[in-house]
């Protein structure tokens, strides 16, 4: 299984910097009458990470992150955000958070710059020398490509406009932390891969971790330095989409053509087989490709059985499929 | 700086907002012009019919008591209104995710609804003025007892909104609440003197604060002689400022409580439920 063996290297090895984690979730769980939606989900997270919470509707995602904003009481496990118990969290804690909610239809009549501000003006008082609060609301509204749209009306903004101002609700108070609940839905593929610049502009320049939860596998290897998979109340992988890739498929897939035939060959030594490959036919060789059987592959079924209700199989087979 | 300085501040300036707000659309407009039209015409129509036992007109009897009706409303409703409303569409989560959001975001409504309330009753008073004879509006003693019943008012009413918004998760149900209301105000003599109503009506009446504002409004702007046909021939000051106060007070306990608990279970799932119930009765 990854997660024992990962956590078996980190723990031992980071044991000292779990001081420093921005996250730190041991043996979490949540009860819902006699529901348990979190089964003992355990993760840390470093200073300047970004980690994706992957998995399946329902998979509990969003309990963990609202565990997290300390919007939520947890059942048991032990929780430190900032090195607070969420659940005790004061306002001091609290401004050094960005939460990007769902948002709906809240603030409607409220313009766009006007709303900024006045949000901005709760988290004056939390402003110190090395993190000036809050965030200049003209910067903050071109990074987040709400530029001419500053003096409009909320109410009026499209979808994916006010996805964009909800980020940058979260952003106002210049947050240490930043929790982002499914932030892209609703977005077309530009404004995707906008927000995605801005997320690695954030953890790049203003050294803000970030947490950020999304079914879309896609999302989540752009955006993630790690990648925690969440399914059945237990986080089944935990690493880099890399790392994830290569536990997942040990094989790949090489394709190639010669003299106008196209073949397709699957080896787990794909090097091995393509250097054989031009030994035995040299120059004949055209179009080779060669790709691992994605992560996405594994992970859709995973999704697929976890949505037809076979969720203890799903995760049984990803767990034997990334031994 | 201080924090709650810093909320109570940003609370200012966001019911200031808000209520700039109401006037920039219709919806709001029409909240407050429909109600003034419709009291306005109601009391013409009773300018010339008089208050039993006197030769007052009954119109400019009625005109303080809607007053009191406006201040009783404004506070009760609209704040009940605004705290689901706004929670059901999430101004409430957003406010609970910024530090002393809460607190400013509270300080922003009650500014707002006292805002709301205050311009509901001087659209409603001015034209009155020109309309109606025998008010007495001519000393300053008129507008100071005018002005203690509406702090008193709002005081009472405020905190009766704000638990009553935060039990309700559905403003569609606001039915339940706003039922019992509309009967109060019509037991409450706003209309019609309560004196012509039996005994055990005018007793129910004046235990809520509906009556209280009537009346009190009534020996603001009424002619010291108009005390004569109240209950106990007089306008009751002390009794007004003690059943106000009764409530303001177990208001000011009960309030506090029941708001932390509501904003303690705001959460995005919660609210992410509601949206969909809503968008359930929309499609």
């Amino acid at each position: 299984m990854i997660v024992a063996s990962e956590l078996g290297q980190s723990t031992s090895g980071a044991e000292p910097a779990r001081e420093a984690a921005m996250i730190d979730v041991r043996g979490l769980r949540m009860r819902y009458g006699s529901v348990d939606v979190l089964k003992g989900v355990e993760f840390t997270v470093r200073r300047g990470e970004v980690l994706t919470l992957l998995g399946p509707n329902g998979a509990g995602k969003t309990t963990i992150i609202e565990i997290l904003e300390g919007f939520r009481m947890r059942s048991a496990g032990e929780v430190r955000v900032l090195g607070v118990d969420p659940a005790k969290g004061d306002e001091q804690w609290r401004a050094r958070l960005g939460v990007v909610l769902q948002s709906w239809r809240d603030h409607g009549k409220w313009r766009v710059g006007e709303l900024l501000h006045h949000l901005g003006s709760y988290y004056v008082p939390y402003s110190t020398p090395e993190r000036r609060r809050p965030h200049d609301v003209g910067e903050l509204i071109e990074a987040v490509g709400l530029g001419e749209h500053a003096d409009q009306k909320i109410a009026s903004l499209s979808g994916g406009q006010r996805r964009r101002l909800d980020v940058a609700v979260g952003l106002v108070g210049r947050p240490e932390l930043l929790f982002l609940d499914e932030p892209t839905a609703g977005f077309d593929p530009h404004a995707r891969r906008d927000f995605h610049d801005l997320v690695h502009r954030l953890s790049d320049l203003e050294d803000t971790t970030i947490l950020l939860t999304t079914h879309d596998l896609d999302e989540a290897e752009k955006l993630a330095d790690r990648i925690l998979i969440l399914a059945d109340g237990r986080i089944i992988a935990d690493g880099s989409a890399d790392v994830l890739a290569r536990r997942v498929s040990r094989d790949a897939e090489v394709r190639w053509s010669r003299d106008g035939e196209h073949f397709v060959h699957a080896t787990p030594d794909a090097t091995g087989f393509v250097r054989e490959l031009f030994a035995q036919y040299g120059e004949e060789i055209a179009d080779l490709e060669v790709r691992r059987t994605s992560l996405e592959d594994t992970y859709m079924s995973l999704v697929r059985q976890f949505e037809s209700g076979q969720a203890e199989a799903a995760v049984r087979e990803f767990e034997e499929a990334s031994r | 700086m201080n924090t709650t300085l810093t909320a109570i501040r940003a609370g200012l300036a966001r019911g200031r907002i808000e209520l700039r707000q109401t006037f920039t659309n219709s919806q709001d407009l029409w909240n407050y012009l429909f109600p003034t039209v419709v009291f306005l015409v109601v009391m013409i129509f009773m300018r010339n019919a008089t208050v039993p036992g006197t030769n007052f007109s009954l119109g400019a009897r009625t005109m303080p008591s809607v007053l009191g009706m406006v201040v009783a409303f404004g506070g009760l409703v609209n704040l009940m209104m605004a705290l689901t409303v706004e929670r059901e569409d999430g101004t409430l989560l957003r406010a609970k995710a910024i530090p002393n959001g809460m607190l400013g975001y509270l300080v922003g409504k009650i500014v707002l609804v006292s805002g709301m309330t205050l311009i509901s009753l001087v659209i409603v008073l001015v034209p009155s003025l020109f309309i109606l004879d025998g008010l007495a509006v001519g000393d300053l003693g008129s507008w100071l007892t005018l002005a203690w019943v509406l702090l008193l008012g709002l005081v009472a009413t405020l905190p009766l909104g704000a638990v009553f918004g935060s039990l309700f998760s559905n403003p569609r149900n606001m039915g339940v609440i706003m039922l019992p209301v509309m009967g109060l105000i019509a037991t409450s003599g706003i209309f019609y003197p309560i004196t012509s109503f039996p005994g055990w009506l005018q007793g129910i009446a004046q235990v809520f604060p509906i009556y209280w504002l009537g009346l009190g409004m009534r020996s603001a702007l009424l002619p010291d002689g108009m005390a004569a046909v109240e209950l106990g021939g007089s306008w009751r000051h002390l009794e007004t400022l003690g059943v106000l106060g009764v409530w303001a007070a177990v208001g000011l306990v009960v309030a506090p409580i029941i708001l932390r608990r509501m904003a303690r279970r705001e959460s995005g799932a919660n609210m992410e439920a509601r949206r969909q119930r809503a968008l359930q009765r929309v499609t």
